[in-house]
């Protein structure tokens, strides 16, 4: 197939033999592949933590009071549960992970521009992960100020805010260096004939990204230097008490925290633009739109921040000016998920795991969507704002969204990722397990939270009480089905069979190489002719 | 020394000769445009990491502005403007010691490297006597006497400490970075033909110099 | 395209110097108006004046002027979404 693959000289990243040997051989690569694939073994292990607290939160809330924690704990884990999710695991996740291991290949380069600054990156993203955890266990206790680190209790607990504000800012920078990486590398080692509007759309969607890590996250990272400022010299500028104004904090905190929502999605969306092509063997309908769409979702992105704060006390005019523009959003993704739904119009839809859970994607990420517009609405979000009702929605878009295309990538890519091919049948019957777990568990939390349950409560009233149980039920189905997933893929890994060079009749650059790729990924640096789905409409694949 | 040089030399035509080759070496090959790429994007970060304090300044300004004009008196402008008019000076001589090296002038290069990093060094005095001068009325974060004042002359000093700090900290950075600039060019691994280390040290060095034409302003020149 | 070709624009010195001698007049100019009391204009005027040795100093000394246009659009790109956050801040400050 590939004369590369027969090669006797063919060696995969995974077999190279470097300067360095044993463990280094990985911890020192500057080799993309090798970053990525750490990256996503980090991924996994904190989505792992994550997940378990998350559990312990719904097993605590199986009963009225105190079921297995007390409320101090209760805050601490649900603080550390979102520290971990957030920053650990779907900021990094589909671009440091995947965007890592396939932005250079489906561009046709042999690495990214800067491979030393790349695993500098990795580096910063453990050291970050690793201080985080241990203000668990360092004196002064595990924090409890929720993850968004809210002033101004955030200056007057006494718990490790500092450490963990500290461990945010590192990976603030792993972040940045990441972004920074991206941009570069497509505008400099695109391969001959790759124009822009030849990319592949996943690299469009990591661009628009890259942008948004450039140049959102050095505002959180003043930020959080303000607090740590104010906790050690009470330097006044956030504290109520000398003047300084508590909701100045909220507005810095979301020109990142939102844009960061689509640092989150938007390589999310590039997945699912290069799933669907090919397991409905068309070409992907409206190409500009959907690269056009991306660029202006990272873009209106920055113009809609303060809808997070429409009962914080702001003015009315701010109210109203952002709560306008937040419907904006709704065009571009909009446009993203009709040209999705038109390019199955017509296919030859091959059902397989990666296109299922893109199409689990789209229902639930429309179901996020849509309460996204109760939410926008000024006048119905000061009904359910800080309840259930903002937790189910944000669970919807980004564990639907995000992590269900974590997912999606993994099973997409795993063949080429690591040679070897999982069961599908099985994979098939977690993800079955996940989405009835999935929508037990936050549905019933769209109806809590109409009703009145507050988020972040220890207690609840009893009338809460048969919702709560059926939504924790929900949580233990999903977590088992997490854990059939990933018992499947890591049986796949050692004892699966071989996977072939293009199981799924993959189009773009990365299917042209052998499985998995060599540690220069081309013999030959492609030259580039036609856009990355034209193939399709040429009827050449059926 | 001069072997040092050679092998530079056969490196830089290698890669020239090797570039039409373009296959089997991207990998190593210098990019010095993809450099200069990553240095503006991370000064850009830059820009916005102040421009969450600007955010935050102008917020203070409008709802404190008769406090901050009464708290500004107390800034030495005369100081300020000498900071303004070293660090200006020293973005010249870094400007000028590039096409020095350009030129081949590697002494003078190096002399106009010193001078910079001297005129960062007089400007950080300049902000040490500043500081002292404020720390001794007992006008910083925290002290009694600033806590008997009106809040809004609280917050100015609080911003005019982060501000400056974090400005001044930058300082110091780059100074770090044009003495391993210097170092680099004794050594000869930046020379004529391969300076890209310089020229984004340089870049940075001038955004130091950008940050502090608005901070001037912002809080010297407010009576 | 070779990288090395794209920074090989060199000018003299004298642009540089010209460029410093004119951010000096524009700094004591700037401390010069501060002395009179314009009210609210005194910042106007101080930003507008800061605005201008900005682009001196963007424009020349950090050489986007003779640098690829790439850059300029990279500047402008954080430039105006700065100035979204400094606007969009503003509604709620401004107006509270």
């Amino acid at each position: 197939m590939n004369k590369s693959a027969d090669a006797s000289n063919y060696v995969s990243y995974l077999d190279y033999k470097g300067k360095h040997t044993g463990i280094w051989a990985w911890l020192l690569s500057t080799d993309h592949k090798r970053i990525g694939l750490m990256y996503l073994m980090g991924i996994i292990v904190f989505f792992t933590a994550g997940m378990t607290l998350g559990a312990l939160l719904k097993t605590e809330m199986l009963t009225a009071g105190r079921t297995i924690m007390d409320p101090q704990t209760y805050n601490a884990v649900f603080t550390l549960h979102g520290i971990i999710m957030i920053f650990l695991v779907i900021i990094p996740g589909i671009p440091a992970a995947f965007g890592n291991f396939f932005l250079p290949i489906m561009i046709g380069a042999k690495d990214v521009s800067f491979p030393r600054l790349n695993l500098l990156s990795f580096w910063l993203y453990i050291i970050g992960g690793v201080l985080a955890l241990s203000s668990l266990f360092l004196q002064g206790g595990p924090i409890d100020v929720g993850w968004s680190f809210y002033v101004p209790y955030a200056i007057r607990t006494n718990s490790n805010v500092s450490l963990a504000l500290f461990a945010a800012f590192i990976l603030g920078f792993s972040s940045i260096l990441t972004g920074l990486n991206f941009v570069t590398t497509v505008h400099r080692l695109r391969a001959p004939g790759m124009t822009f509007f030849k990319m592949p759309l996943f690299i469009w969607a990591l661009y628009s990204t890259a942008w948004i890590q450039v140049i959102a996250t050095p505002v959180v990272g003043i930020t959080i230097v303000l607090v740590i400022l104010e906790r050690m010299f009470g330097i006044g500028i956030f504290d109520p008490a000398l003047g300084g104004d508590p909701i100045l904090f909220q507005h810095l905190f979301w020109i990142y925290s939102h844009p960061a929502v689509y640092i989150m999605i938007l390589p999310a969306m590039g997945v699912v633009s290069e799933i669907i092509p090919t397991f409905t063997k068309r070409e992907i309908f409206g190409y500009k739109a959907i690269a056009y769409s991306s660029l202006s979702i990272a873009f209106i992105g920055y113009f809609v921040w303060a809808h997070h704060m429409f009962t914080s006390g702001m003015s009315d005019i701010a109210r109203a000016v952002f709560s306008l523009f937040t419907f904006l959003v709704a065009i571009p993704s909009g446009v993203k998920v009709f040209n999705w739904v038109a390019t199955m119009y017509k296919g030859s839809i091959d059902a397989k795991v990666p296109f299922l859970f893109v199409a689990m994607f789209i229902v639930l990420f429309s179901i996020g969507g849509l309460t996204g517009l109760v939410l926008g609405n000024l006048a119905t979000d000061i009904h359910v704002h800080g309840t259930y009702f903002v937790v189910a929605h944000f669970h919807y878009v980004m564990f639907g969204g995000t992590v269900m295309i974590l997912f999606a990538a993994l099973h997409y890519w795993f063949p080429k990722m690591f040679g070897k091919m999982y069961n599908e049948k099985i994979a098939k019957f977690a993800l079955v397990f996940i989405f009835i777990g999935f929508n037990t568990m936050y549905f019933t939390m769209f109806i809590l939270g109409y009703q009145g349950m507050p988020r972040r409560y220890w207690d609840y009233l009893p009338e809460f009480h048969n919702l709560q149980f059926i939504s924790a039920i929900g949580a233990f189905i999903m977590v088992t089905g997490f854990l059939i997933l990933i018992f499947n893929l890591l049986h796949g890994l050692l004892k699966g069979p071989k996977a072939e060079q293009n199981p799924w009749g993959g189009v773009t650059l990365e299917w042209t190489v052998p499985s998995p790729p060599t540690i220069e990924n081309f013999d030959e640096i492609p030259v580039i002719e036609h856009g990355p789905y034209h193939i399709y409409k040429e009827g050449q694949i059926k | 020394m001069s072997s040092n040089a050679e092998l530079e030399l056969t490196q830089n035509e290698m890669q020239e000769v090797e570039a039409s080759h373009h296959e089997h070496t991207e990998h190593v090959h210098r990019d010095d445009f993809a450099s200069k790429m990553g240095m503006w994007l991370f000064l850009l970060t830059e820009l916005l990491l102040f421009g969450g304090l600007f955010i935050l300044y102008m917020a203070y300004r409008f709802q404190y502005s008769h406090d901050f004009h009464i708290a500004a008196k107390e800034l030495n402008v005369g100081v300020g403007t000498l900071n303004t008019i070293i660090l200006l000076t020293s973005s010249l001589s870094m400007a000028l010691s590039i096409i020095a090296l350009q030129k081949g002038k590697k002494n003078l290069s190096i002399n106009l490297l010193w001078s910079t990093v001297g005129l960062a060094g007089f400007f950080m005095v300049n902000k040490f006597f500043e500081w002292s001068a404020k720390f001794a009325h007992g006008l910083y974060p925290g002290s009694a006497h600033l806590l008997e004042k009106e809040k809004g002359e609280i917050i100015f000093y609080g911003m005019y400490f982060t501000m400056t700090g974090l400005h001044g900290l930058h300082v110091l950075i780059g100074m770090a970075l044009i003495l391993v600039v210097i170092y680099r060019i004794k050594s000869g691994t930046i020379n004529a033909d391969k300076y890209i280390v310089m020229e984004n040290s340089g870049l940075y060095w001038h955004l130091v110099d950008l940050i502090w034409i608005f901070l001037f302003p912002l809080f010297y020149l407010i009576h | 395209m070779s990288a090395h070709s794209e920074n090989e624009h060199v000018i003299g010195y004298m642009p540089y110097i010209t460029i410093w001698l004119t951010l000096i007049g524009l700094t004591i100019l700037t401390v010069s108006i501060s002395l009179f009391d314009f009210g609210t204009l005194t910042i106007i005027v101080a930003m507008i004046i800061a605005i201008i040795k900005s682009i001196f100093v963007i424009n020349i000394f950090m050489h986007i002027k003779y640098d690829s246009k790439v850059f300029l659009g990279f500047i402008i790109a954080a430039l105006v979404i700065l100035l979204v956050c400094l606007v969009f801040t503003a509604t709620d400050v401004f107006f509270r």
